[in-house]
């Protein structure tokens, strides 16, 4: 008796799941494929889905895929997770992998899965005209496709710009106990502190960030919303935080008494440290055709103004403008050092952070 | 004892004995083979050991782990004090005192185990942290911020953890001083025991299953969190697994980890198991009728201040703030919010289902004999609810390629069949969920005293309404318990979910993470109304049953 219980039991269970795979299935179909699909169709013999694997959340992802499908016929199936999970899964996965394009932020995660040898090398003309050097991978495995700079936020109300020079002056006595830095675990952190590595070696490097740590105001945070908003509240005066993050208050909160300042401008100075997401196309992608018109229409005018827009970040195409409110931060010199170094050197930025005592 | 007088009923009851012999003979070998099952995913872990970066082990032993296990200890003594102090009095105090509010409090103080503690963390923090609203109306009311003190410290964390996880030794002893806890009381204060006296030496003891399961329970989910704690930016030994692979790139450091921290747990669990030995305390007698004594006094004042003051802090504040960010953010979410709902729905109740299935077979093994053996396979099979879930996910997925890539080379075709795909993920939720869905219907087994059994075989009832009209109504309760509390622990459940979900099927925790880790706290409140809103249900449900 208890076995036939069992038995129906499962069986209606397996009936659920099977019920539930066909819709999804059927769902996803609908989710990405607009009438328009059929009619603009430009490469009728390959209408391959792609299967994206992004780090960039749904939200931040979803309106380009359409936009994308709307235009090319072809349907995008992605996933998003974090960086080093999708990693993972990639190399766990190996040939077998259904994924055709990974996407993440951050340079260190790009510069992780090509010495993972989860990415292939690509060849275009198109990407090479329209992103800059820095921003891709020396032997192509990535191009940046948004750039965000990571640059010193301060209270208008008790600092004035002038006290403000780099990012390692943040360490001079005058800013003790007025400094609120966002955790060390936060990759675009690690990849900061990469970058000075980069600059001006270990031993330096770990003398900036033991004196900025020094100035705490108080505990780091886990995230820049988070450092602005104690900026705001007293708590501190000046932080490091990502472009759009101040954005996005500003956004809400029009009259908020915080601006960006970008370091490191004089004559020899290294310029803003700038990071990017960006895509590569998976080294056993069964689909590179469609996988590189991806990422080359990601690149292109249209949908890098999109980006612009959507999220308030810095487009990696050479020829399109950040948006009104963007360029309203002021121009800028970025740090033209590439930024695979960013990578190379995260686990020892890591490292140096831990024994400065950096949390 | 259990197992001699099932057979001897077995063999009185001629007819359809083959078909037990045949049964009893398999459930070893399913006990096993669900063993086996469910250590897959340490198997890669346990590789990692072939991996060593031992220049990096000492960095993190210089630089890190000291500190980590002194926070990991302190959180862990906080939230286990804390869970016990307010699980225990809480369910002493309903169970055994009338006062006014006492029937909304006694399910309103199950609630919190609706909200996960990522969310109770974040919307706990955004509460009191800088800029929130309670800073701004101490401001307008002229108090002043400077007195408050910082929450993100070992304190506010272990209250985090207090506040969502406590529910489970509340719940678990709630039924058990119903079952035993006040007849014994009552006993002993008949026989001029003082209240103390009788709490501590008669109760507490009495009872001492129930509160270690619920105990254990909320310790493992402690140690194995990482939403939470990365929110107060709190570093605990979890935090150095996840340093290692995603800060070091060296997945194998934080597999080797893993297995530290799982060994400590599966060493604390047989330490357990050992200090009990085989003392068993069945109750005897017939419940007392019930009687709740009223609370009276300053002192029972002040017991209700603190229950209410748990529920206040642990649910009403929680929502309303959620639900305050929900109404202001909620033309941010377009569509797809039903359908995130119906998946997280979908998952919870069929991985519910099948991890009762599983369950169940565990306790029927258990049933038909035990041995040191069979329980060492049981208390193993449930380790899974210890890991973190990435890791277990990363486990999982690693596994079953394996086994997707040993396929591939044997037939020469290429494809994945076990590693993506429903599969994967619900036997993720299986490993994870089994103790949650194993001890509800062990514990009802147990209650079923074999000379119940006897007494209707010696009635002349055969198998077949033994099991209708002895056994299953009897473990009815056991058997809904569990299934609710997966479905809520499925639904709230992130990691795996996250990495090993089918395209297509995310779930309302998924969008809650991917709104949260942009820094979108507010945005993420509606979704996280929602989640919360469904995992009532089933508590307020748990308690009506309990009632009855």
């Amino acid at each position: 008796m208890k076995k036939t219980w069992l038995t129906g039991l499962s069986a209606s269970v397996l009936l659920v799941l099977s019920a539930c795979s066909d819709e999804s299935a059927q769902s996803n179909d609908s989710q990405v494929k607009t009438p328009e699909a059929q009619t603009t169709d430009q490469a009728p013999e390959n209408n391959t889905p792609i299967v994206v694997y992004t780090s960039r959340k749904e939200h931040l992802v979803k309106p380009f895929f359409e936009q994308f499908t709307a235009e090319t016929g072809i349907d995008i199936q992605y996933i998003t997770d974090s960086e080093a999970a999708l990693i993972s899964r990639l190399k766990a996965e190996g040939e077998r992998t259904p994924a055709d394009v990974l996407i993440t932020v951050d340079a260190g995660n790009l510069w992780l899965a090509t010495q993972e040898d989860v990415l292939q090398p690509i060849e275009s003309p198109v990407l090479e005209a329209s992103i800059p050097e820095s921003l891709q991978d020396p032997e192509n495995h990535w191009f940046g496709l948004t750039v965000r700079a990571r640059t010193i936020v301060y209270s208008t109300e008790r600092v004035k710009p002038e006290e403000l020079t780099t990012y390692e002056a943040l360490g001079d006595e005058q800013w003790n106990g007025r400094l609120c830095l966002r955790t060390s675990k936060k990759v675009y952190n690690q990849s900061l502190v990469a970058m000075l590595i980069a600059r001006y070696g270990e031993e330096k490097t770990q003398q900036i960030v033991e004196s900025w740590v020094s100035n705490l105001a108080t505990d780091s945070f886990s995230n820049d919303t988070k450092v602005m908003n104690a900026i705001t509240a007293g708590v501190c005066d000046v932080g490091i935080v990502n472009t759009y993050y101040f954005g996005r208050l500003q956004n809400e909160t029009p009259d908020i008494p915080l601006a960006l300042f970008w370091p490191d401008q004089s004559e020899e100075g290294y310029g803003v440290h700038v990071n990017v997401s960006g895509a590569g196309i998976t080294k056993h992608s069964d689909n590179q055709q469609n996988a590189l018109k991806l990422i080359e229409w990601l690149a292109s005018e249209e949908a890098q103004q999109m980006f612009a827009g959507l999220n308030m970040e810095y487009p990696a195409n050479k020829n399109v403008e950040p948006t009104e409110e963007v360029a309203a931060w002021g121009k800028f010199k970025a740090d033209s050092t590439n930024l695979s170094k960013a990578g190379e050197l995260q686990p020892a930025a890591v490292k140096l952070m831990d024994r400065a005592g950096y949390r | 004892m259990t197992d001699n007088t099932d057979q001897q009923t077995s063999q009185n009851a001629s007819t359809k004995r083959w078909r037990f012999g045949v049964l009893k003979k398999v459930d070893g070998f399913l006990l096993w083979a669900i063993l086996l099952i469910c250590l897959l995913p340490l198997l890669p872990l346990l590789f990692s050991w072939f991996n060593l970066e031992p220049e990096l082990w000492q960095h993190l032993w210089n630089t890190q782990i000291p500190q980590l296990l002194s926070n990991t200890f302190w959180l862990v003594l906080l939230v286990g004090g804390g869970s016990f102090l307010i699980g225990v009095s809480l369910a002493w105090l309903i169970v055994m005192h009338d006062f006014p509010g006492r029937s909304i409090l006694q399910w309103g103080l199950m609630l919190p185990l609706a909200i996960p503690p990522y969310i109770l963390a974040f919307t706990l923090l955004g509460f009191t942290d800088y800029e929130g609203p309670l800073q701004h109306l101490l401001e307008a009311v002229g108090l002043g911020v400077a007195w408050l003190p910082d929450t993100r410290n070992v304190f506010g964390v272990a209250l985090i953890f207090t506040l969502s996880l406590y529910p489970y030794v509340y719940l678990l002893m709630r039924s058990a001083l119903q079952r035993k806890g006040r007849t014994s009381y009552e006993s002993a204060r008949t026989l001029g025991y003082s209240r103390a006296k009788a709490f501590w030496r008669l109760v507490i003891p009495l009872t001492r299953p129930a509160w270690i399961a619920g105990l254990g329970l909320v310790l493992m989910e402690t140690l194995a969190d990482f939403g939470a704690v990365a929110i107060f930016n709190f570093d605990t030994f979890t935090t150095a697994i996840y340093k290692s692979w995603y800060g070091f790139f060296s997945a194998g450091t934080a597999a080797q980890l893993a297995c530290i921290l799982l060994l400590f747990v599966a060493l604390s669990v047989l330490v357990e198991k050992w200090g009990r030995g085989q003392s068993r305390y069945e109750q005897t007698g017939i419940a007392l009728k019930e009687y709740r004594q009223p609370l009276t006094g300053w002192w029972g004042w002040l017991v209700q201040i603190f229950a209410w003051t748990v529920f206040a802090l642990g649910f009403v504040l929680p929502v309303i703030q959620l639900m305050v960010w929900a109404i202001k953010t909620y033309e941010r979410h377009t569509d797809g919010t039903l359908e995130l709902l119906s998946h997280t729905m979908i998952l919870a109740v069929v991985a519910a289902l099948i991890t009762l299935v599983v369950a169940g077979i565990m306790v029927w093994a258990k049933r038909n004999r035990e041995s040191a053996s069979r329980n060492l396979a049981i208390e193993f099979s449930q380790l899974g609810y210890a890991l973190p879930g990435t890791v277990l996910a990363v486990g999982i997925m690693m596994a079953l390629n394996w086994i997707d890539g040993g396929i591939a080379s044997l037939f020469g075709i290429k494809g994945q069949w076990l590693a993506s795909g429903l599969f994967a993920l619900i036997l993720a939720y299986i490993i994870r969920f089994l103790r949650i869905g194993y001890g509800p219907v062990a514990s009802s087994m147990s209650q079923i005293k074999p000379s119940v059994v006897e007494a209707a075989a010696s009635l002349g009832a055969d198998q077949k309404e033994r099991l209708w009209r002895v056994y299953i109504p009897l473990l009815r309760p056991g058997v809904f318990t569990a299934l609710l509390l997966m479905f809520v622990e499925v639904m709230k459940e992130l990691p795996a979910t996250l990495m090993l979900r089918p395209f297509g099927w995310d779930t309302l925790a998924v969008r809650i993470y991917e709104l949260t880790s942009e820094g979108e706290w507010e945005v993420a409140a509606l979704p996280a109304v929602l989640l919360v809103a469904v995992g009532i249900l089933p508590v307020i449900y748990l308690i009506k049953k309990s009632e009855s």
